[in-house]
């Protein structure tokens, strides 16, 4: 099997299953309990949050453990959100392509009376950070723009997004759920909320945190006892934690060298996949991750695509309608101005740190090999190739 | 808990009647591309049977397996009984599909109903007999 899924999780590493079943066995006490059992949990804890920020430049006290990157991201947005309402300042930006925790989040924000703003990401997949410093207005409480993008890949202009924030005075949140581990983030990039989750970084699922810069003023969504400085109620899950910063440690430490492979891998891939007439790159060719192709192929369904691939031993995924259980397909590949006949026929390949170059060629093979075997019963590509209709790509 | 029964996974791996009938004299398309599964019908229609039926699919398995089983079930049957054809036959004959791909299967019981009307109104032979 070539598991080529890794946006939409990750396997844990070595490392992080030992830390997990180690402290399923020996860190099982509650961290707020007094004896030494209990406060042997609490070190475990505490150790994992230090560990956390250092790798990403931040102070212990900035990390607020969650059940992952949907919960970061609500808990941001609803943060900020409630900062605002304070001030009297109702208006968020965000981007049309963000994740759905972050959008579905926005649309119960306006019915609870904000303004929403949703940036262009163009056809290149990158916000502009000019149009985000145009957007902001004397009542914007909050900018969110995911800080890579989870379809895509695309890398967003952070560091730029949060100088202008900054200047401005206004908040500014960024989900970093696709990007940490992967690519470097660091607190000094001037954000003041970041949403992560362990899962796509080689942890467990059901377990991230989100970073509040210190003095930001955060809402709970669970209300209880006095875990996470009061922010976050509920019994720690340490074992998840632990292991979250196991993983993180594991592949901040060999980031340079695996980004430098996959990056390799990556655009390997996007060459070998270019030679299929009539498809197309989605998302910047430079300013991605180095794990995400994301293509679209004239005249073809991404479901029966996907599901060709499994029986070939591929995993990947597709922003279809079909594959995503409503009408409408991906979102995101709507956002950058793909039309829903192509949107349909897009596949996303999110490679791993371990993937080889007989790999990626036998991904190049396999896709092609499905792509010209559904062309061949597919009635608009009959169409186009009849000249009774234009290609789009 | 595999997404699609047995049945619709053989249809969709090795689809029955797939491509093209020169001198079709009933041609059927429905549904588009806007949401994301669109089908094409051929029929040949000789003393009122169907002596042959191929499709093309652009769609997701289920679109692709229901396509499939519709044409073996219409292959050979008078026009009256294919006329009767029902998605809900089509989904049971591949043991059900998922709820939410129910749709796709509407799609082939529209697609042989428009061959059929294509049909009477380039024969002039009615198919309410
Ligand atoms: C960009 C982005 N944000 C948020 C999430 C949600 O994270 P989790 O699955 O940990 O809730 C995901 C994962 O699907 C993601 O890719
Ligand atoms: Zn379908």
């Amino acid at each position: 099997m070539i598991y080529a899924d890794n946006a939409a999780t990750t396997k844990m590493s070595e490392a992080a299953v030992r830390t997990m079943v180690s402290m399923l066995e020996e860190g099982w006490g509650n961290a707020s309990s007094l004896y030494s059992h209990g406060q042997r949990a609490k070190e475990i804890l505490e150790k994992a949050r230090e560990d956390i920020a250092a790798v990403i430049g931040a102070e212990p006290r900035e990390i607020y453990f969650t059940s992952g990157g949907s919960e970061a991201d609500n808990q941001a947005l609803r943060s900020a959100a409630a900062f605002g309402r304070r001030k009297g300042k109702m208006h968020i930006i965000s981007t049309a392509f963000e994740h759905h925790a972050v959008l579905h989040t926005l649309k119960a924000l306006e019915k609870e009376g904000f303004a929403v703003t949703l940036l262009d990401v163009h056809e290149n997949g990158l916000v502009v950070p000019a149009e985000v410093e145009a957007a902001i207005r004397e009542d914007t409480c909050l900018v969110s723009v995911m800080y890579a993008n989870n379809e895509i890949g695309t890398i967003q202009p952070i560091r730029e997004i949060a100088a202008i924030c900054k200047e401005k005075g206004v908040l500014f949140h960024t989900d970093a759920v696709q990007a940490l581990g992967h690519i470097p983030v660091n607190a000094e990039d001037g954000f003041d909320l970041l949403s992560a989750s362990a899962h796509k970084f080689h942890g467990p699922k059901g377990v991230g945190f989100l970073y509040a810069r210190k003095g930001v003023p955060l809402t709970n969504l669970i209300e209880g006892g006095a875990q996470e400085r009061g922010k976050r109620a509920g019994t720690e899950n340490v074992p998840a934690v632990a292991a979250m910063a196991a993983a993180l440690q594991e592949t901040a430490g060999h980031m340079a060298e695996n980004a430098a492979h996959m990056t390799a891998m990556r655009d390997r891939l996007i060459e070998g996949l270019k030679q299929i007439p009539h498809s197309a790159l989605n998302g910047d060719a430079e300013k991605r991750l180095p794990g995400n192709v994301n293509f679209c192929f004239e005249g073809i369904e991404g479901e029966s695509l996907l599901l060709l691939l499994d029986d070939k031993g591929i995993c990947a995924s597709s922003g279809s309608a079909c594959t995503s259980g409503s009408l409408d397909p991906s979102h995101v590949l709507l956002a950058i101005g793909r039309v829903h006949d192509v949107a349909h026929g897009s596949l996303r390949l999110s490679i791993g740190e371990d993937i080889t170059e007989a790999q990626i060629d036998e991904i190049i093979a396999a896709v092609k090999d499905v792509v010209t075997y559904l062309r061949g019963f597919s009635p608009i590509w009959r169409d186009l190739v009849a000249g009774k209709k234009e290609f789009i790509l | 808990m595999a997404l699609y029964s047995e049945k619709v996974m053989d249809h969709f791996r090795n689809p029955r009647n797939v491509g093209v009938i020169e001198d079709a004299n009933g041609i059927g398309e429905v549904g588009n591309a806007k949401c994301g599964d669109i089908m094409k019908m051929y029929l040949k229609i000789e003393n009122g049977i169907v002596e042959d039926v191929k499709f093309e699919t652009f769609g997701c398995g289920s679109a692709i397996a229901s396509s499939s089983m519709a044409t073996e079930l219409i292959k050979g049957k008078p026009v009256k009984e294919v006329r009767q054809l029902t998605n809900k036959a089509v989904a049971e004959a591949l043991d059900g599909l998922p709820d939410y791909k129910m749709h796709c299967s509407v799609l082939a019981e529209e697609a042989i109903k428009a061959a059929l009307e294509d049909y009477q109104s380039r024969t002039g032979i009615s198919i309410d007999e």
